[in-house]
């Protein structure tokens, strides 16, 4: 029987997260709010995977300068992710390609899935959150 | 089979927070559980008591007190998206020097900590937004 001091809501098993990011970083607050999802969920040492697709692409591009239109640029809190063993990150090739981007304009390592190989990995979540 | 709800869109403004409450609603009466329903993005515009839609026109935080009280739901609103966007209980008002509260009865203010033990805790999430 567990303890009471035991008895924490970080108890349970570890599950396969999935954070699927598909919009552009600036224009709405749900790339904003997303990353904030991810950087708490870390805490609980669950099994993480980040995908970027559709517009999503562009939250992790280099160069990223929100000077003119008054908002704070969060892009650099991507490359924090690994300190928090956020290592799985994912990019739909055609998303990006169709964007005219490549990796080399990113600003975090990824891995590049075509979209039934991203199937398949959504097809291994347990828990998949759409922002 | 046990559920969570996600919330991600504000009441009257988009379908989904409509959607949520009716799904809910379904999930109950077929006898499953929900093991919470969280607010999150412009939902917890679904957690003030203060909105004030027309007489004629449904009102989404009073259905979900009604049901809150009934089944003893647990609805969480995000403590970080609802600073942003003026969502208070007695507490955060006093700790943040407001005047005033607005979190409806059954409702609580809380962090995204229970987003992911629902997560971890649910069959299945079940996600309304965009």
């Amino acid at each position: 029987m567990a303890e009471p001091w035991e008895d924490d809501e970080l108890e349970g098993p570890v599950r396969k997260f999935m954070y699927v990011n598909r919009r552009a970083p600036y224009g709405t607050i749900y790339a904003l709010e997303s990353l904030e999802v991810v950087l708490i969920a870390a805490a609980f040492e669950q099994d993480v995977t980040l995908v970027f697709m559709d517009d999503g692409v562009y939250q992790i591009k280099k160069d990223q300068n929100t000077d003119a239109i008054g908002v704070k640029n969060f892009s650099p809190t991507y490359r924090a992710l690994e300190g928090y063993d956020v290592e799985k990150l994912y990019v739909e090739k055609e998303s990006l390609a169709s964007r005219g981007l490549t990796t080399d304009d990113l600003i975090v390592p990824v891995q590049l899935v075509d979209k039934d190989q991203l199937a398949q990995l959504m097809e291994e979540q347990e828990v998949i959150l759409s922002f | 089979m046990k559920l969570s709800v996600l919330v991600n869109e504000g009441p009257y403004q988009h379908q989904s927070a409509d959607s949520a409450i009716q799904f809910t609603k379904a999930a109950l009466e077929r006898g499953h559980e929900i093991f919470r329903v969280f607010f999150y993005h412009d939902g917890v515009n679904n957690g003030t008591r203060f909105a004030v839609p027309p007489q004629d026109d449904r009102n989404i935080t009073q259905e979900w007190t009604a049901l809150a009280k009934e089944h003893g739901l647990d609805l969480v609103v995000c403590i970080a998206a609802a600073q942003r966007r003026g969502i208070l209980d007695e507490n955060e008002a006093k700790r943040q020097g407001k005047d005033g509260n607005n979190i409806a009865d059954g409702f609580r203010i809380s962090g995204l900590g229970q987003l992911i033990e629902a997560g971890i805790q649910s069959d299945r999430m079940v996600i309304f937004g965009d």
